[in-house]
């Protein structure tokens, strides 16, 4: 198996610095006016529910933030696959700066949902297998960050957690299957990738416009906080030199 | 691909298949032995002994609901086939309703009925405006009795 060559080329910390920066104002834009519009036609335009009323409105935060929870794991997992077979120094500063913003999307997903289910469900927490899984998953984020800080030497400790961000990823279907698995409190899925979904689509197109509006806020984000972490572990490097004498840093 | 990233390859994947069966395996044998709700049917079958703390869980019959004063209500829980009693003093959820579904938290008491100290309204997956939901629903009912309509 051998990689293409623009994969060699985007591993090393130059290009993938000029990349992220020239991706990263694309990202963060479009993911701005894609927010306001699946905000202002979620929280304004969309009719009410009929059963929950206004309550249901959450489901424009609550839902694409589930869905990154569960995204950005599996994208940690896939960088640090290759961070440990292939010693790629890059993806192992991926799955680092990837894990703050997922365990955020997470607790977004848990205080939602907790703030939802008090009127509806009738209690802040259940230990249901949905609820319990994505508390897991929110834990497994913690764990990748902390224990990434856990060791005398940063390579190792990076290991470490790139490991624990591999096989912490078998909690994600746990996480996506638990309403069809088990009879549970939590409802099944109402957006289905194949066959229909069970919301009508005046509700459904300002959720799929914040559910891409997140993943773009997540690339930009990742751009953005990967660039600050290439400078910082090749500080006193050539390139980096080079970068902030540009700017008239030095 | 150097034989040094073949075998890290080789282990990587058996530490990640080794943690995807021991998973698969564990949640298997969970499913068999751990419910988190019972139905009354289900309650019926594994024979539950009075004073036993279990979820309920079904639909809330129609015409079942009975309000004994203060914060006092009993209501029949049924999952279409067997039906189970339960009695309840708090506050219900907004959802609560006949027809809905519902976890009932409690235990089962000596003369059978089922005491719960919380009850949660289940929420359906479906998503619709008023207007498409009351549409839907006379279209149904034309649809129901088109005896009407000669």
């Amino acid at each position: 198996m051998k990689l293409p060559l623009w994969f060699h080329r985007l591993g090393s910390p130059p290009t993938f610095y000029a990349f992220a920066a020239r991706l990263q104002p694309w990202c963060y834009g479009l993911a701005a006016a894609l927010a306001v519009y699946g905000l202002y036609a979620g929280l304004v335009l969309a009719p009410p529910d009929y059963q929950q009323g206004d309550s249901f409105r959450i489901i424009y935060v609550h839902v694409p933030a589930a869905w990154m929870s569960m995204a950005v794991f599996v994208f940690m997992a896939v960088a640090a696959f290759v961070a440990l077979v292939w010693r790629m120094k890059l993806a192992e500063t991926l799955v680092l700066t990837a894990a703050p913003t997922g365990a955020a999307f997470t607790l977004i997903t848990l205080v939602t949902g907790s703030i939802w289910g008090r009127p509806m469900w009738g209690t802040w927490w259940d230990w249901d297998p949905r609820l319990t899984s994505e508390l897991v998953l929110f834990f497994l984020y913690l764990g990748v960050i902390a224990l990434a800080q856990a060791f005398e030497d940063r390579r190792a400790g990076r290991r470490a957690a790139c490991l624990l961000a591999l096989v912490g990823v078998v909690n994600v279907p746990v996480v996506h299957f638990a309403v069809t698995w088990w009879n549970s409190l939590h409802q099944g899925p109402t957006v289905r990738m194949f066959g229909e979904s069970s919301i009508h689509p005046s509700m459904l197109w300002p959720l799929l416009a914040m559910a891409v509006a997140s993943k773009l806020y997540f690339a930009g984000s990742l751009f953005a906080r990967t660039r600050v972490a290439l400078l910082e572990q090749e500080a006193g490097s050539a390139w980096v030199r080079r970068e902030l004498e540009a700017r008239g840093h030095v | 691909m150097s034989p040094k990233q073949k075998r890290r390859l080789l282990a990587i994947s058996l530490i990640v298949l080794g943690a995807g069966t021991a998973t698969a395996l564990a949640l298997y044998a969970l499913s068999g032995n751990v419910s988190y709700l019972y139905s009354p049917t289900a309650v019926r079958d594994e024979g539950l002994e009075p004073g036993a703390r279990f979820r309920l869980g079904g639909v809330v019959l129609e015409e079942s609901i009975q309000r004994q004063g203060g914060l006092k209500v009993g209501f029949t829980v049924t999952d279409r086939v067997n039906e189970h009693a339960v009695f309840y003093e708090g506050i219900l959820p907004d959802l609560f309703r006949e027809g809905q579904s519902v976890i009932a938290h409690g235990r089962l008491r000596e003369d059978g009925v089922f005491e719960a100290d919380k009850v949660l309204a289940k929420h359906d997956e479906t998503y619709m405006p008023k207007e498409v939901m009351d549409a839907m629903e006379r279209a149904r009912g034309d649809g129901a009795s088109p005896a009407k309509a000669y």
